[in-house]
This record gives structure tokens, sequence and C-alpha cells, in this order.
């Protein structure tokens, strides 16, 4: 029951912009720096600030390094949360197994539902971590912001209306959902999950 | 009806008014698919047909009587004799359970039906959903709205899928297919939405599937060879992220709460392919984590040797779990399917079920008709706009085309996609030649009134919007028009004619109750089987035990209520080979078997007077073969040909042949229907030799009115200790002669 108050916290704040993990880089600097998916060179210049300039020699520790500064730099605190609970249930999943090779597994039903309970919650959670970090365009500007969320309602609109057809992918990539429907999702898998597990424990 | 659309191909007419129109055609071929399934009861009656639905039919029975928990904990000890049968554990229990549901429902809504007629009647039913849930299937697979309208009427009316459907039929396929398919549609909605609705939804109606039939394997293979042929494809994407992980999550906690499968999903080979698959989705989607982070192909391509790397191992510990046994091998069934020749060589019980066999090239043509020389161009079509869903439809038609000539019982499996395909190729054709780019109106009412069933309507539909979208491409000529549009709405004639002539001639038989024509051409009805189920009920005791090849085993729990030794369940090989050692034995090794089975009656089925050719005789080669497999010993093949490998039952058939006891019962007083020398088998067209067979363990207690059904009763021990045959032979005043042979037997008195 852990997963409600990462949860919960996810669905609260709209955008994921709005607030600033670190104070030393500006508004701006972030906002295009979200999710620099693409090797592009001003955005990386940008975001890199602290570790800079990763040439393509450097060492796997660097690599590293710099992966964990551009992490905690350019990630929202709401997803942190939902990083820290996937982090918690990779934690739990890892403890039922060592149990389970340490002590034996004898309530075999109840140990597999345990698990598969992490495993699930894990996944669920990934999934809607995606949702909800992947809405903002890459090198997002104001306006194409405003045109990706006109894009998702109209999508989701789509989807509701009339079976929906192909038109709900935009630009290749995740079709546009709103937190708030990728929340609702989240809830509604938890809850067969749980479920499943709840009857499955014996 | 013409009104309308006349009205509505002029393009005046709004959204709301094509949706109404396709959902009257979606209804029309709903009632069409119910229908065409209706044969069987029209003709006879509202009965159960065939075998496996007899036991559904009783465990039915026993759900709404005993309520869900009892059928849950269900012991059978009236199946498998001496052992029983832990029914509630091993069965699927999506079937009964659907209709008792209904059959609840219904009484909720004081619309008390009987049970039986829910049973009779559920596969149409639910056949009509399939043909719904196959319209969502075409419609997300085709911009088109008319493919999704064909789609739905191949699905209602192919013969392909009408052979497991028909009226009586209450198989577990009868539900199955309508989940196979629906599932599919729900998987492939998410894999375009990336939601977790829908891959949540998809895993809940995967674990529905899972109660429900066995073959729910197909889509624990299906889903992951697609998500890892995307992921091959380099489409890997957050959309497929969500929906697999969801899916599989769901969906593998779902199939465990069936206790048949059980712990299966983690266990078996079967399954181990969705858990790869999942693990490699996991590291895919870490990578593309990183790599949105760092810049830099070097950091690239050693993510991704590294994912690699890790694929290969994960490959090989599987493989290692494999050999070392905690991972359950393939299941025999599963081996047959790679190796044709396995099951004939290792599993006889497999290869002797009729369905297993492989599939004949002219069945596939029987079955799917036109569909299967459209289905090909339709795979193309997906090629052409290979989108997700589209190589969704690629790996299913290459899997279950493979499939469907390894198994004759797999073309189920086939003809969904079959459909979708087909349904896409000919829509393109309408598409294209009945497009009213220019105001042709003459064209279209003459293909109009030409075409019939949902295809016109569903054409015309399509027509118009196809006009609005790109008014410049398309054919102009109205002659090739017409020409085109008429062919094609002759062939589709014709196929519906087909369909119907093959439901009703090939696939509406109860096989419970035989017709054949009299030379006159009146019907007649051959009713053996219930007459002799219906004596064994009113002149035995409850629980007399009842022996017969395991065939017969649902049929006799179900119509006649009493003990089997064996049945079509089939799990426990050895039983089912001792009823076979038994019938393939001569006399003196038989008793001593069916002493210790406790067996009162058994049952035999022979054709041999109205050539019915599905009979004992006719399988006798499997119960040898199967009682060979535990026994090489004592039953050999071999024994039961002539030396020129001939399998004869006239005066040329061997000497173990007419010394078991299955046929001594199958010929027993054959010979005195006929004069003397005379009698003649029908289903082997051979004369029979001249003095028929002597019975001395077994007596006759009932023969049905075309001998279809022999009932032997098993005699006692003999008062004054004789063994039988002896005490036959002074019965008919051959006093002590043969007695001092004094074969075998007299061991049994030690018991």
């Amino acid at each position: 029951m852990a997963k409600k108050p990462a949860a919960s916290s996810a669905s609260t704040s709209s955008r994921p912009s709005s607030k600033q993990p670190s104070s030393s880089t500006t508004t701006t600097n972030t906002s295009s720096a979200q999710s620099a998916s693409k090797p592009n060179p001003a955005s990386s210049s940008l975001s890199s600030s602290s570790s800079n300039s990763l040439s393509s020699k450097s060492g796997p520790q660097a690599i590293a390094l710099h992966i964990w500064n551009d992490y905690v730099q350019n990630t929202p605190p709401r997803t942190f949360l939902l990083d820290a609970f996937m982090a918690f249930l990779v934690v739990i999943g890892g403890l039922q197994f060592l149990y389970a090779i340490l002590f034996g597994n004898y309530p075999f039903n109840a140990f597999l539902s345990g698990f598969c309970a992490a495993v699930g919650q894990f996944v669920l959670t990934a999934s809607l971590r995606m949702q909800t970090v992947e809405k903002l365009p890459k090198g997002a500007s104001a306006e194409a912001r405003k045109a990706a969320s006109a894009a998702a309602a109209a999508a989701v609109k789509r989807n509701e209306g009339s079976g929906g057809e192909a038109g709900a992918e935009v630009d290749g990539g995740a079709p546009r959902v709103s937190s708030e429907r990728a929340f609702a999702d989240y809830v509604f898998g938890s809850l067969i999950l749980h479920g499943f597990c709840v009857n499955f424990i014996n | 009806m013409m009104a309308t659309s006349n009205h509505f191909l002029q393009g005046n007419s709004s959204k709301s008014v094509r949706g109404l129109l396709r959902t009257i055609i979606l209804l029309t071929i709903a009632a069409a698919a119910v229908s065409a399934r209706l044969f069987a009861i029209i003709r006879f009656e509202s009965v159960i047909h065939e075998f496996d639905p007899w036991f559904n039919f009783r465990a039915t029975k026993y759900l709404v009587k005993h309520g869900f928990y009892s059928f849950w904990d269900w012991f059978d000890d009236r199946t498998w004799h001496p052992l029983g049968r832990v029914t509630g554990g091993t069965l699927y229990p999506g079937l009964m359970v659907t209709s008792g549901v209904i059959y609840h429902i219904l009484r909720l809504l004081s619309l008390p039906v009987d049970i039986r007629n829910i049973c009779v009647l559920l596969a149409p039913a639910f056949s009509g959903l399939t043909a719904l849930a196959m319209y969502l299937l075409t419609s997300e697979m085709s911009a088109s709205p008319s493919a999704g309208l064909l789609a739905a009427a191949f699905m209602g009316i192919a013969p392909g899928y009408i052979s497991r459907s028909v009226a009586g039929s209450y198989d577990n396929e009868a539900i199955a297919i309508f989940l196979l398919v629906f599932t599919f549609f729900l998987w492939i909605k998410a894999i375009k939405n990336g939601s977790i609705l829908w891959g949540a939804l998809a895993a809940l109606f995967y674990g529905y599937m899972v109660s429900a039939w066995g073959g729910y394997v197909f889509i624990t293979n299906l889903i992951p060879l697609h998500v890892f042929t995307l992921i091959c494809m380099g489409r890997f994407s957050s959309r497929l992220y969500i929906s697999y992980t969801t899916w599989f999550a769901l969906g593998t906690l779902a199939s465990m709460q069936v206790p048949f499968v059980g712990f299966l999903p983690i266990r078996s080979s079967d399954h181990m392919s969705a858990l790869g698959t999942f693990g490699l989705v996991q590291l895919v989607a870490f990578a593309e984590f990183l790599r949105s982070r760092v810049p830099g192909k070097q950091f690239q391509t050693l993510l991704f040797g590294a994912v690699l790397a890790l694929f290969v191992v994960a490959c090989l510990g599987l493989v290692l779990l494999s050999i070392t046994g905690i991972i359950a091998p393939w299941s025999g069934r599963f081996y047959s399917l790679f190796d044709t020749e396995y099951a004939k060589i290792h599993i006889p019980i497999i290869a002797s079920v009729s369905e297993h066999q492989p599939t004949a090239w002219p069945a596939f043509f029987f079955d799917l008709n036109l569909l299967i020389w459209l289905f090909p161009a339709g795979v193309y079509m997906c090629f052409r706009n290979l989108k997700d869903e589209h190589v969704f439809v690629v790996i299913y038609a290459v899997m279950s085309s493979y499939f469907a000539g390894v198994m004759v019982r797999l073309m189920l499996t086939l003809t969904p996609i079959v459909c979708v395909a087909s349904a896409l190729a000919l829509s393109h054709i309408l598409d294209t030649y009945m497009a009213a780019d220019m105001p042709t109106a003459s064209s279209q009412n003459g293909s109009g009134d030409v075409s019939s069933k949902g295809a016109s309507k569903s054409a015309s539909t399509m027509a118009s919007l196809r006009s609005m979208r790109n008014p410049l491409v398309g054919i102009y000529s109205s002659v090739s028009k017409s020409v085109v549009t008429a062919t094609t709405t002759a062939y589709l004639l014709l196929f519906v004619l087909h369909c119907t002539w093959v439901t009703s001639n090939a696939y509406s038989s109860p096989s419970v109750v035989l017709s054949s024509r009299m030379p006159d051409g009146s019907q007649y009805i051959i009713d053996d089987y219930r007459e002799a189920y219906y004596w064994l009920r009113q002149n035995t005791p409850q629980d007399a035990k009842i022996m017969s090849w395991w065939d017969y085993g649902y049929q006799i729990g179900g119509m006649a209520d009493r003990p089997t030794l064996v049945d079509n369940n089939t799990w426990n090989n050895t039983h089912i080979a001792t009823v076979g050692k038994a019938m393939s034995s001569r006399e003196e090794v038989s008793y001593p078997i069916l002493r210790q089975h406790d067996v009162d009656y058994v049952l035999v089925v022979f054709g041999g007077l109205l050539g019915y050719s599905g009979d004992d005789i006719n399988k006798f080669l499997w119960m040898i073969r199967i009682a060979e497999g535990i026994w090489p010993d004592e039953v050999k093949e071999r024994d039961f040909f002539t030396k020129r490998g001939e399998y004869r039952v006239d005066d040329e058939a061997t000497t173990t042949m007419r010394e078991s006891l299955m046929y001594k019962m199958s010929y027993y007083n054959f010979n005195s229907l006929f004069p003397a020398g005379q009698a003649q088998d029908r289903v082997r067209s051979s004369r029979l030799p001249a003095e028929g067979p002597q019975l001395s363990i077994l007596e006759e207690a009932y023969t049905s009115e075309n001998w279809i059904i022999r009932i032997y009763k098993v005699k006692d021990l003999d008062n004054v200790g004789r063994d039988h045959a002896s005490a036959v032979a002074f019965e008919k005043g051959h006093k002590k002669k043969r007695a001092a042979k004094g074969r075998g037997p007299r061991v049994l008195r030690t018991e």
C-alpha cells in the first residue's frame, strides 16, 4: 500500500515542468532539456552544465556520472517520487526472491503472489512514468506544447468516441494521454493486479 | 433499405445514419451467424452433440445443482472407476461457469430456461458475438469501414468456424474463439494507444480465455512474438512497453487463478517465450531510457551489445533450467506440432484422436472456400502499409497457417485471420471499383441490386466514404466498375452457397443421432446410441461399472449416468492401455482384468450391419497400439495383421485377431442374422467366417436396433469352480472334452 502517496502526488501536479529540481539552472534551460532524446548539440550543451562536454571517448565512470547528474538535474520531483517507489518495489521484489532462495519457497502461492505484485506494480508504475513524462515534446516551446496538448485532447476524444482510428498516433511516439487519464488507468490496473494477488495468496 | 442507401449515396446523410446502418448490418450478420448454426436443431432436436460436450453438459448440470464452490472442489468418483478424477481441478471451467451465469441471470429475469437449452444454444450465441468482435478487430486494421463488416460476415458463415460452433456443440471452442478474437482486438487496441487500460482489459480477457480453452497457449506465444518482432524491427516505443508489460503482468497472474493451469505459466516451456520477452522489454526500455540521456554513438552500440549478450545469457539459462528439469519440458502435443511423426511414435493416445491428424489439402478449400485464395492477397496488403497492427496480422497468418497444416483442429485458429486478411483484400477491391467518383449512380444501383447479405451494404457504405477522401484516383469507366463488382458479388454469393451447403451437410450432424436416406428418399433416423444408453440407465444398478473404449466414456457418463473406466479426458494413459489390453487379449487373459476393475458391463460399438464406419473394429488398431505401449510383451500389433500385412476380419484373419475379446464381442451371434455362410460386414465389406465366435466369459445383455451398440454382461465366477470355457462347453453338451486342455484360467481362483 506504499504506492498511495507516490501515486497521488503524481496526479496532483499537472505540468511536470512547473517545479524545478535544482536551483542552479534556469527555467528555459530545463524545459528545453527535459527529455533530450536526440543528441541535439544545443540542448546537450545547455543541460550538461555540471559534467561538461561528454566526449565519445570518456570512460564508463564518466558516462555514469554524466547520466546521474543529468538525471538528478532534469527530473521533476513528481517523477522522482515515482522513481523512488519503483526502486522500493525492486528492493521488495529482490528481498522476496532472496528469501525464497535462502529459506525455501514453501507457501509457493504466497511467494508468487507477493513477487508478482511487486513486479506488476513496478511495470505499471514504469508505464505511468512513461505516459506522464513523455508528454513534453522534444525541445518544447510553449506553443509547441500547447499544440501537443491540443492534439492529445483530440486523440483522447477520438478514442473515447468511435472505436478510435489510426490517427491517435502523433509523430511516432506515444499518443498523448492526459496525466489524469494515465493515472486513472494506473489505478484500474493496480486494482486488478492486487485483486488477483489477494485471490491467489491463499 | 434501398431507398436509404440511395439517399445515403448522394452524400447527404450524416454520420449518425451511417452509424445506424452499420449497426443494422452488424446485427443482421450476427443473426445470420446464429441462424446458420441451427440446422441440427431443426433436423433433429435440441440435443448435445458428439463426445466432449456431454462431459461439459454433465459438469454444467453439476455446477448449477451444487453451486460454484462444490463444483470447484468436485471429486468425481463415477469416472475412471477405481481411481476417480479430481474434476474441479482438471478442467477449464470457463464454459460451464459462463452457461451457469447465463442460467442464473435468466432466472433472475424470471425467464426460467432449461439448462440443456442454454448449453445447446451457447455456441451459436457466442458465434454472433464473435462476428462483432471480428468487426472490431478488422476495423483496427483498415481505415475502410467495409473491411470490418466483410470480416464479420465472413466470420459468421465460414465453415471452418461453424464446424465447432453449431447448436449443440457445447465445447470449449464455442466460447474460446470469441475470446481469442476479442483478446486480440484488445491487444491491438492496447498497442495502438499505449494505455494501461486496454492492456489490463486484454489481460482480463486473456484470463477468461485461459479459463476456457487449452488453446490459450496460442495467445501466450503469439503476443510475445509480435512484440519481439517489433523490437527487432526497431519499433520499440513506450506504447509497446506499456501495453506488453501490463498485459503480461496481469495476464500471467490471471492465468494462474485457474487451478488446472496453476503454476504452469512460470514452469512450463510453453510460456517461457512470454517471460523472456518480458525481460527483454524491460532491458530495452532501460536502454532507451539511458540512451535518451547520453549522446554518443559508441555508447549506444555498447549498450545494445550488452542487451544482446544478456538476451543470449537468458536463453542459455532457460535451456539449462529446462535440462535440469526445473522448468517442465514442452508438452507432448506441442512436440507433435513441430514433428508430425512424434506423436505416432511416442504418444499413440494423442495420435489416435482424429482431430490431431495433419490436415488434408482439400480441407482448406472445404472450410474456407473463396477466403483461402484471398488470404495471401490480404497478407500482402498488410505489407504495403506495415504498421504495428499489420505486423501482427502477418505473424498470426504465418504461424496459424503452419499450425493448421499440422493439426486439423487448429484450422479453428486459422479461420479468424483468414477472415481478416481476405476482408482487407476484398474491401480494397470494392473500394477501388465501387467508388462513386463521378456521378455514376447507374453502376452503383446495378451492383446494389445483385449483391446480397452484408457485402453489398458494407460496400456501398465504404464507397461513399472513399469518394469523399480521395476524389482524384479511381476507375472511371462504369463498364469495368460494373463488371468487377458483379464478378465479386457472384463470388460472394457462391461463397454463401458453399457455406450453407457445408454447414447443412457436413457439420450439422449431432453424431449421437444419425440419419440416413431410405431408398425412397425419406429420412431414416438412427437413434441407437440413445436407445442403448437409456437401456443402461433403466436396466442396470446405479453403480454398475461400464467398460468401453474411451471415446464413449463421456456419453455413458452423461446419458446413461453410469460409472465408467476410462473417458475422453485421457489423463491416465496406463488405465486406457489396460482397457485396450482387455479388449485385445484372449478371453482368459481379459477376464481377470475385468474382475479386478469391477466391470459389470462391456459396451462395444459395431457398425457392420449398417455400414457405420466409426465403430470399434476400426478403432481397434489404436487400442492395440496403446496397449502395446505399456505391455509390449503381451500385446503385439503385428499379430493382428495377416502375413501380407493386411488388417482383415474375414476367414483369413489371424488367430490373435479372432480370439481377441473385441472381435468376439463385435461379431457374436452376427451370423444368425444371415443365411448360413452369408454373413457380411458392410463397413469392411468382407464376408465373415461361416462359424461365428463363441463367448464364454460374457453374455449378451443388449443389442440396439441397428446393432450399433452391443452391451455384454460379465459373468460371475462359476458356481462349481470350473473355468468359463468348460462351463459353456458343458452346457452345450460337450461334456468334459475341452476341460482337459486346462488353459490358464484356474489361476483366477486364487483371488
